[in-house]
């Protein structure tokens, strides 16, 4: 058994949760830079222009790429030689957040409950996902989520007469709704398969991968691309004001699913698809 | 597409040159609201009393800031999504209200009363917070201060850039792309 202790956990959290706010990930810079001599409309290429200005000013001058610093979603895979020393991992973790967003002048952005609505004041509780995995390590990845374009999230229980045509439709379908209210360039994760909440988190993992990477699986992978190359059709453009760049990369992940059924979720996350991970 | 730099609050005249596509640098008094200010601007009303600033003729900027680092104005702040005030937004607009800043499509019942309104409807970018703070100059929180980033604020802009999505004409540009 290695031991990890929790405050390791939560400085790590802290740190992750002020990275991914201040600065994207190479991928989706490079995904931004290739869009941007590459879009079709003048005011797309300004918007695109403008959201490039955008990240050189965070990362700069410390201030976040977005008001909203999101919720704070945590994968933890935990490997199962490791044992945690001096607390409990979901309180470490909501320490990290608390820590990460109050001292990383982060927008708390979380109510306690969801009808009463009162803010927590410190972006806690985290989202958190947990998976037991081998090894004696564990791997932190925190994804802030903004919710202009969580909002435009949708899950589709289809038939599994609807098949791969179905799942088209209902892609473009949840990119037609989500418009200019999930600030595109968007990043759309999708999730095929598993149960109602299994695909509704592969889609969200699906957002983790990298922009521009392609499915193992052939058929998956051919389906990605037909898919972004029909939601950049659309024609709905940076900030939805027309033009060639509605995505920079849509991500499809599987799982086995009933007889029965064909689940479908749809994430969609604004150009602003951020991440950061750590292994300790 | 026509360019203009405006003072804001925006006056009548320059109201009606606006046409949806045009774009805006705006320069001048802007407040911002978002969702629990909204409601609660709303109940205030129901309860027969005033709003916390005289609502006529002004601007609304759908934000809610990041906070400010020790010695700047104010944090990442750019537009969040407008539809979620719609159900509030007839009623603002009856009492004066002329512009609104978000992003995102409005609903029918707030394209009604635009028109009827002679109200405009401008798109910031979306996601380009640290960008737009640049063009805030001056932030104070005016009214709800219990309700952190979702508190009213009185700010001063500069050259705040903006787009012209529902002019007073009721044209939408988000329909048309
Ligand atoms: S959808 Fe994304 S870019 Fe738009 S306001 Fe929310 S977090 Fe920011």
């Amino acid at each position: 058994m290695r031991q990890i202790a929790a405050e390791d956990i939560s400085k790590a959290i802290a740190e992750l949760c002020i990275e991914a706010n201040y600065g994207l990930a190479p991928d989706m810079c490079s995904a931004l830079d290739k869009a941007a001599e590459q879009e079709s409309s003048p005011l797309g290429r300004k918007v695109l222009g403008q959201l490039q200005e955008n990240l050189r000013i965070a990362g700069e001058e410390d201030i976040p790429i977005c008001q909203d610093t999101g919720m704070a979603v945590v994968f933890a895979e935990v490997g199962q030689e490791v044992h945690i020393d001096g607390g409990w991992i979901e309180d470490a973790v909501n320490e990290g957040v608390r820590r990460g967003y109050v001292d990383g002048c982060l927008r708390k952005s979380v109510v306690g409950d969801p009808l009463e609505r009162v803010n927590t004041g410190d972006n806690t509780p985290a989202m958190i996902h947990y998976s037991i995995v081998p090894g004696d390590k564990i791997k932190l990845t925190v994804a802030p989520k903004g919710f202009g374009s969580e909002n435009m999230s949708r899950v589709f229980m289809l038939k599994p007469a609807d098949g791969v045509e179905g799942v088209k439709e209902a892609v473009l379908k949840a990119v037609r709704e989500a418009g200019p209210n999930a600030c595109p360039p968007m990043v759309v994760g999708v999730g095929i398969g598993g149960t109602f909440e299994k695909c509704a988190l592969l889609a969200k993992k699906a957002l983790l991968r990298e922009a521009g990477s392609r499915s193992e699986l052939p058929h998956i992978a051919a389906l990605e691309e037909e898919l972004l190359k029909e939601v950049n059709e659309i024609g709905l453009g940076p900030a939805g004001l027309g033009g060639s760049t509605t995505a920079f990369a849509l991500n499809i992940l599987t799982l086995p699913t009933h007889i029965a059924g064909l689940p479908v979720a749809v994430n969609i996350c604004c150009h602003v698809n951020r991440h950061a991970s750590r292994v300790l | 597409m026509n360019e203009y730099h405006l003072t804001s609050p925006i006056n009548d005249e320059d109201l009606r040159l606006l046409k949806a596509g045009d774009s805006v640098y705006l320069t001048g008094t802007v407040y911002v609201a978002r969702d629990a200010a909204h409601k609660r601007m709303i109940e205030t009303l129901a309860r027969g009393e005033a709003l916390p600033f005289d609502i006529k003729g002004q601007t609304i900027y759908y934000m809610g800031p990041s906070p400010a680092r020790e010695g700047r104005v104010i944090g990442s702040a750019g537009p969040t999504t407008a539809g979620r005030m719609d159900k509030y937004t007839p009623q603002l607009l009856d009492l004066g209200l002329k512009v609104m800043i978000g992003k995102g499509r409005r609903s029918d019942a707030v394209h009604e009363s635009m028109k009827k309104n002679g109200a405009v409807y401008l798109a910031a970018i979306g996601g380009a917070g640290a960008l737009l703070s640049k063009a805030i100059t001056a932030s104070e929180v005016i009214a709800y201060d219990d309700l952190g980033t979702e508190a009213i604020r009185r700010i001063e802009v500069k050259d705040f850039p903006a787009i012209v999505v529902i002019d007073i004409t009721g044209r939408d540009l988000y329909q048309e792309v």
